[in-house]
């Protein structure tokens, strides 16, 4: 069985999930769309939270979040279930797709066959859509590849039952109903609020550019405390949050100056097309920092030299992005 | 990002493009393939290159007596007693004994079934250290006299 599904390729998994199943109802969407709506953009820093013995650090909101906020502001009614029992998981992704429905499921990429070996890690946040099966396999469409894969049922009910943090239980979530017309600009205004929110004024250190400020100031500390080697690790690991397969680059920041951009036109607001440029000027901010950070890990620079210069990139990443959202939020108004 | 910017360097993708946000020269964001940024190489070969360190130093506790052949494809497959312990349904201080020789030793091919099934391999094979203790990327496994 197979779904009459379009698969289009784009740069991070749950938006472009969101944007396909979007499309798929009926609302023609970008990712970019899918993905301001749903107010991806974010920066915590969490120095007590480990993954992979490494400080926490991330460039968009929680996995799940653009998908329900995105939906929730249009007024879709979505339906999201978690399983205990891995062959009752299976059952009910089956009996979906038999109603003809495309659906979401979140996965770990350790257990995905399709993934470059390279890119095999246990990361259980990544999402992709089912939209049939043929004999065994299911076929996948997951936006971060040029095409449709095929995947083996046994291979996919290890990803949905992946273990460790971000497990996801099997989760699936898929698009009931759709409301009879939306509010597409009222949609947008919420999304980009609820970022500019998160960004300035949540009142935790760790979070939006509060965030990005005590990274700096840890980061020009790391090489005194902690040696060379765990201080390259925890660099490397900032590089791959920021840049990996997923973000489009710049740590989210041009997916969401793609954003700014159509929300500029949607909108008939011309502030934005000048605030879209500026979202793209601190997209190549973090991109520099990427470049020299990567300089650092391959030797090619001493860390002395350089960490003061990173931590300075960093505190200029967080002006920027300050300057940024609080245009934003003046441009969008608060109604 | 300008589009001719766009890095093309190759990658460790596999051949799988991925796709960037760049401006165009009208200004306009487009999507643009690219197959991969040296900075992002870097990164990822040094995650893998850490992997490969720990699989040496447990290899090494291994031919030492310190440790079981269970911790080498614990370690192998990126997990830690914790994880191993979520997946195989065993408690963690269970795991934890596990990986100890002397108790690892006494366990009998029931016991170690579900390791060897979350590893995809069979109880004798879990007994011993493969002759080639491979990574995914051939330019990590940790054979003799390899420099990292």
């Amino acid at each position: 069985m197979k779904i009459d599904f379009t698969h289009r390729q784009f740069a991070h998994c749950e938006s472009g999930v969101t944007a396909n199943l979007l499309n798929h109802h009926g609302l023609p969407c970008s990712e970019a769309l899918a993905f301001g709506i749903g107010g991806g953009l974010f920066f915590a820093y969490v120095p007590f939270i480990k993954i992979n013995y490494l400080p926490l650090t991330t460039c968009r909101i929680a996995p799940g979040h653009i998908f329900k906020k995105a939906t929730r502001r249009l007024g879709i009614e979505v339906k999201k279930q978690q399983f205990s029992n891995p062959a009752t998981a299976e059952a009910e992704l089956d009996r979906l797709l038999a109603t003809g429905r495309p659906v979401g499921a979140q996965t770990g990429v350790f257990w995905l066959p399709f993934f470059p070996p390279a890119y095999r890690f246990h990361f259980n946040g990544h999402n992709l859509v089912v939209f049939g099966k043929e004999a065994d396999d299911y076929l996948i469409s997951d936006p971060i590849f040029e095409e449709t894969v095929r995947c083996p049922a046994v291979d996919l009910r290890k990803a949905r039952f992946a273990k460790g943090a971000l497990a996801p239980k099997g989760k699936l979530y898929y698009i009931e109903k759709m409301p009879e017309r939306f509010d597409l600009p009222q949609a947008i205004k919420a999304g980009i609020r609820d970022v500019c929110r998160t960004m300035l004024h949540v009142p935790l250190p760790l979070i939006g550019v509060r965030g990005i400020r005590l990274l700096a100031r840890q980061l020009a500390n790391w090489p005194g405390k902690l040696g060379e080697q765990q201080t390259l690790l925890r660099l490397g690991h900032i590089i791959r949050m920021q840049e990996e397969i997923g973000t489009g680059g710049g740590g989210f920041r041009f997916i969401y100056a793609a954003f700014l951009q159509e929300a500029a036109e949607l909108l008939e607001n011309d502030q934005l097309i000048g605030l879209s440029q500026r979202c793209t000027e601190v997209g190549d901010l973090w991109r520099e920092f990427a470049l020299i950070a990567a300089r650092v890990c391959k030797g090619r620079v001493a860390i002395s030299d350089s960490f003061d210069e990173l931590a300075q990139l960093l505190r200029q990443c967080a002006a920027e992005e300050e300057i940024l959202f609080k245009q934003l939020q003046a441009a969008i108004g608060k109604q | 990002m300008k589009k001719a910017n766009v890095p093309q360097q190759g990658g460790l993708n596999a051949g799988c493009r991925e796709v960037s946000y760049a401006v165009d020269s009208d200004g306009h964001y487009t999507l643009e393939p690219s197959d991969g940024w040296e900075v992002k190489n870097i990164a990822l070969r040094q995650a893998w290159a850490a992997i490969a360190d720990q699989l040496r130093v447990v290899i090494g506790e291994i031919e030492a007596g310190v440790k079981s052949t269970l911790a080498y494809y614990m370690v192998r497959q990126q997990m830690d007693p914790q994880l191993l312990s979520e997946y195989a349904g065993i408690a963690r201080w269970r795991v934890k004994r596990h990986l100890k020789p002397a108790v690892f030793a006494r366990l009998d091919a029931v016991a170690l079934h579900p390791y060897a099934e979350l590893f995809g391999i069979s109880v004798a094979q879990l007994r011993q250290l493969p002759e080639l203790p491979l990574l995914p990327l051939a330019e990590f496994t940790p054979i003799e006299g390899e420099q990292p």
